[in-house]
């Protein structure tokens, strides 16, 4: 049997050295994070504050494909209330890319449009874990 | 017949009850009928939910759309492997596959242990009854699969378009299996526990179980990752997901139970942690299975909740506090025998491996935890990227590749300084030598990291080639059979050993393949006309021609519409590779009213990836069509205006069939269109050094795995032990 | 049509549910729970043995010096008599006679 001393020795070190890491981690994520906002939310910042990843629908009839391969469209919340925030977008997009897709996109809010940048786009899959849009008995 | 399929739900929740009534009472009072009843209502339970499972699948084949399910998720152009693979793709299906599951590998699990913990079984049987009970209740109540249309269309809405290939079949079953799996040890666990019996036999026991699980949810995770690869549009393999961490998190708690229950059978040592990790790893598996459907964090797989969130939480907050109430209840049962004599012998190794998994873990919990933690903290939620994964993921698993190639090769209890001379001279002659390589013949030496992990990987490959090595000298040195023959029968003999060794050589294999990957990728976005071409890395692609196709899509999906190109791939002037990606674009999940030919390619699209694989490097290329041009005025539009003006050459008052054949025509016009005067296309395109060694490694550890798990012949068994007995049984006379 | 065939289904269904499940309430063989003991000491054996195989193992293959394999080998092999004697016991108190 190990003296119980040294066996002391070793649990107080190691459980030290695991504080301090998680320490590290913990403060590392914190200030290594973005916020993760809806268009509205985005909107009631009101600022235009650093990166951000902005998360909601593709608005209807709202996507413009310009030549130098830039999109434009307008991404709202996905409870739908109206509100919607016009995104600049280069770079390719996924194949998923569509009106009423959900997706994310990560960049800042400049002058009233929310600058994206180019290749940060996530398309989710498409929802049908959802209640039954046709309703069911 | 979904009636039927409802009251099938309802006898499965009451034989589910019945059991775990039958089974504890039986154990209360000594009954062994009754406990063999509890028994009998898992095997039950099998065959009610196979029953429920054929009633729905037949509904799938059939398409019949009076099911809400198959309305929603199936559709009469979606080919019959993938209506049949639709059911798992709602929830409810998801849900009855994920508890079919659990009633066929607990009837397998009882039905081994038929003999054996008779103490532990009746409890353990309650456990597994009720997972079964809580997952029959929610479809039962919450959530049935056998729910029906008010009004029957015509038509479904089809397969998600992104679901319609190969891994769809296989990868859901595999990964399901995999977390359904951990409810064996866990149920063994709470069972142990409670009758106060954490003996050799439990560990046995549950270490093959966990071992089974293990295995299960690897293949699931790897499958994922190859998925991910093969079909997602962006090339990569991992993405730190949400849902992909939820499946890592267990396995990752498993890997160091597997290690550190050695140690336990060995110096009775770490009964708690063990305990600990087996009761966690179940719980992380359920957390797995609520992340995926409860919306509650953002990810590619989060799919809107439906009030299941609330009864998930309830279950995981359940067996984390009976676990902690066993265990500390139960402590001197799971107290120590012996303590660690050094810290340079194989129970340290593993100890620190078991340190560095757990600690890995946790971090990949807090960041896939954090848009809520920091929610909570700071009331904003907020999300890290892979960059912070990345920075901390990448040292511990550096580290654990180095300790895997360690721990074969350190004795057990006490190594001294000598024996480690001998035994780590050639593994660190080799790193040393690939540290040499890195910096002058192969060239990677502009990553640190990725020079580290090569020379860490080639020191476990050097070990454990080193081992069995030895082994087979020392085999032949007893036997003198032929060498091949030496090193099957050593390794039949002692197939944990061996298994776990091939196990190592797998996940170097495997971290060779992401390092290699991930660092030395070459990547190009842009647009090509036709008979341009642009340089990746060391290849030239040239875009040669375009392709479409309407209907017989190449990938036999059910697409409409299928947009393509020709790639032709060179390096040095030389022909290496012929790469056809294509977009296939699908019939609208809802019907647009008065416009035929949006309806039949305005759904998903989806991008069907070209690879070409070799154990050197893969090719990787996708495109995506910008738009087509109009065949009469040669303008190009954008799709979604194209379906548009399309249209307006099909007149409402048209009779629906003939609509129908006008717009197979006018798409057929589109093609043809398409192919004659293709517009520029972006393409994405990859080309990646030993992405297949990826694949390789985790078939290696795959086969690691079942050469471990695989049962010794019982023959040779009794050979042994009579010869040992024998043995022994000398000395008790000399005693 | 269906409506038969669903109702016959759910009948069948029931009756082998309940025939499979009534085991305790017909003529119920009325056997105590046999005890886990002498399972316990089976696999406790069998781990030894296989401890005392992979010691030998590593001793072949390098890990450890003569002096360090032969003390491990001698305690394993005591611990292994001792489980023997054990089971025994066990036996020679299930045959209801002293050996």
């Amino acid at each position: 049997m190990t003296h119980p001393r040294k066996r002391h020795v070793r649990l107080v070190v190691s459980l030290t050295l695991a504080v301090l890491l998680a320490s590290g981690l913990i403060y590392t994520s914190f200030a290594a994070s973005d916020p993760a906002l809806t268009p509205s939310q985005l909107l009631a910042r009101g600022r235009d504050g650093g990166n951000v990843q902005l998360t909601g629908t593709v608005v209807k009839r709202s996507i413009t494909n310009h030549a130098d391969g830039v999109v434009d469209f307008r991404l709202a919340d996905r409870a739908g209330d109206g509100v919607s925030v016009p995104v600049v977008y280069s770079g390719s997009v996924p194949a998923a890319f569509a009106t009423g897709r959900e997706l994310i996109v990560t960049g800042r809010l400049h002058g009233g449009a929310f600058d994206a940048q180019p290749g940060s786009m996530i398309t989710k899959c498409p929802s049908k874990y959802s209640a039954a849009p046709n309703g069911s008995a | 017949m979904a009636f039927a399929g409802h009251l099938v739900m309802v006898v499965a929740l009451v034989v589910c009850l019945y059991g775990i009534g039958a089974a504890l009472y039986g154990a209360r009072h000594g009954r062994r009928d009754w406990v063999d009843s509890g028994r009998r209502s898992v095997y039950c339970l099998a065959v009610v939910l196979t029953l429920g499972m054929v009633i729905l699948e037949v509904a799938f084949v059939r398409n019949d759309f009076s099911y809400t399910a198959v309305a929603n998720t199936s559709s009469t152009t979606t080919p019959l492997l993938y209506r049949v693979a639709a059911m798992w793709s709602s929830q409810e299906g998801s849900l009855l596959l994920w508890v079919w599951l659990l009633s066929i590998w607990s009837s397998a699990a009882i039905y081994l242990t038929r003999n054996r913990l008779r103490d532990v079984v009746p409890y353990a049987t309650s456990v597994l009854l009720g997972f079964g009970a809580f997952f029959t209740t929610l479809l039962v109540f919450l959530d049935s699969p056998f729910g029906q249309m008010s009004s029957v269309p015509t038509d479904g809405a089809g397969l998600d378009p992104l679901l319609r290939n190969p891994s769809m079949l296989i990868h859901p079953p595999m990964l399901y299996s995999g977390y359904t799996f951990f409810s064996i040890p866990f149920a063994f666990a709470v069972g142990a526990l409670i009758v106060r019996r954490v003996d050799a036999d439990w560990i046995r026991i549950t270490r093959r179980f966990a071992l089974a699980s293990w295995m299960f949810l690897g293949i699931g995770i790897l499958l994922g990752a190859r998925w991910s690869y093969y079909e997602l549009g962006w090339g990569g393999y991992w993405g730190w997901d949400p849902v992909e961490n939820a499946a890592l998190m267990p396995w990752l708690i498993s890997t160091a139970f597997l290690h550190s229950v050695m140690i336990q059978e060995k110096r009775g040592m770490l009964k708690i942690w063990n305990a600990s990790l087996v009761l966690g790893a179940s719980t992380l598996a359920i957390v797995g299975t609520f992340l995926v459907r409860s919306g509650v964090l953002d990810s590619i797989h989060a799919f809107t909740g439906g009030g299941l969130g609330v009864p998930f939480v309830a279950l995981i907050a359940t067996m984390v506090a009976g676990s902690v109430y066993l265990v500390v209840t139960r402590r001197e049962v799971l107290r120590s025998e012996h303590s660690l004599d050094s810290l340079f012998s194989r129970e340290a190794a593993f100890l620190l491996n078991n340190i560095i998994l757990v600690g890995l873990c946790f971090v990949i919990f807090w960041g896939t935890f954090f848009p809520l933690i920091s929610q909570a903290v700071t009331g904003t939620s907020a999300k890290v990227g892979p960059p912070w994964f990345d920075r901390y993921t990448v040292p511990l698993a550096l580290i654990l590749v180095l300790l895997s190639g360690i721990g074969p090769v350190i004795a057990w209890r006490r190594a001294t300084l000598a024996n480690a001379r001998r035994n780590f001279a050639l593994p660190v002659a080799a790193a040393g030598a690939m540290a040499i390589a890195a910096y002058t013949v192969v060239p990677i030496g502009s990553s640190v990291p990725t020079v580290i992990l090569f020379c860490c990987a080639m020191f476990v490959l050097a070990s454990i080639g080193q081992e069995f090595w030895r082994g087979t000298r020392a085999r032949r040195a007893m036997s003198s059979e032929a060498p091949p023959l030496a090193l099957l029968s050593m390794v039949r003999r002692n197939r944990r050993r061996y298994g776990g060794y091939i196990v190592h050589t797998g996940i170097a294999v495997l971290f060779i393949g992401v390092a290699a990957s991930s660092t030395f990728q070459h990547e190009q976005e842009l647009s090509l006309q036709v008979g341009q071409s642009t340089h990746v890395g060391a290849y030239t692609m040239r875009y040669v021609k375009a392709t479409s196709h309407v209907v017989n899509d190449p990938s036999h999906t059910g697409a409409t519409l299928t947009l393509g190109a020709v790639l032709r791939v060179t390096r040095d002037g030389k022909y290496v590779a012929t790469l056809r990606p294509a977009a296939d674009y699908y019939p609208a999940s809802s019907i647009l009213s008065g416009q035929v030919v949006a309806d039949l390619i305005s759904g998903d699209a989806v991008q069907q990836v070209a690879l070409k694989s070799s154990l050197r490097r893969d090719l990787w290329a996708a495109i995506k069509p910008l738009g087509t041009t109009l065949p009469s005025t040669g303008v190009q539009v954008p799709e979604e205006s194209l379906v548009a003006l399309g249209d307006t050459t099909i007149l409402p008052s048209t009779p629906q069939e003939k609509q129908l054949e006008a717009a197979y025509i006018e798409l057929g016009a589109i093609a043809d269109a398409y192919r004659r005067n293709p517009p520029p296309a972006s393409f994405t395109l990859i080309s990646s050094p030993l992405v297949m060694w990826i694949w390789l490694g985790g078939l290696i550890v795959l086969l690691g795995g079942l050469t471990a798990i695989w049962p010794p012949p019982a023959a040779r068994r009794g050979r042994i032990r009579a010869r040992y007995f024998a043995r022994v049984a000398q000395e008790l006379g000399r005693a | 049509m269906t409506a038969a065939l669903a109702a016959l289904l759910i009948a069948a269904l029931v009756t082998f549910v309940g025939w499979a499940l009534s085991g305790p309430f017909r003529a119920g063989t009325r056997e105590p729970q046999e005890s886990d003991e002498r399972r316990a000491l089976e696999s406790a054996k069998e781990a030894k043995y296989a401890e005392i195989r992979d010691n030998e193992t590593d001793y072949r293959t390098g890990k450890l010096s003569d002096a360090d394999f032969r003390a491990l080998d001698r305690q394993l092999r005591a611990e292994a008599v001792e489980i023997l004697r054990a089971i025994d016991l066990l036996e020679g108190r299930a045959a209801g006679a002293p050996r």
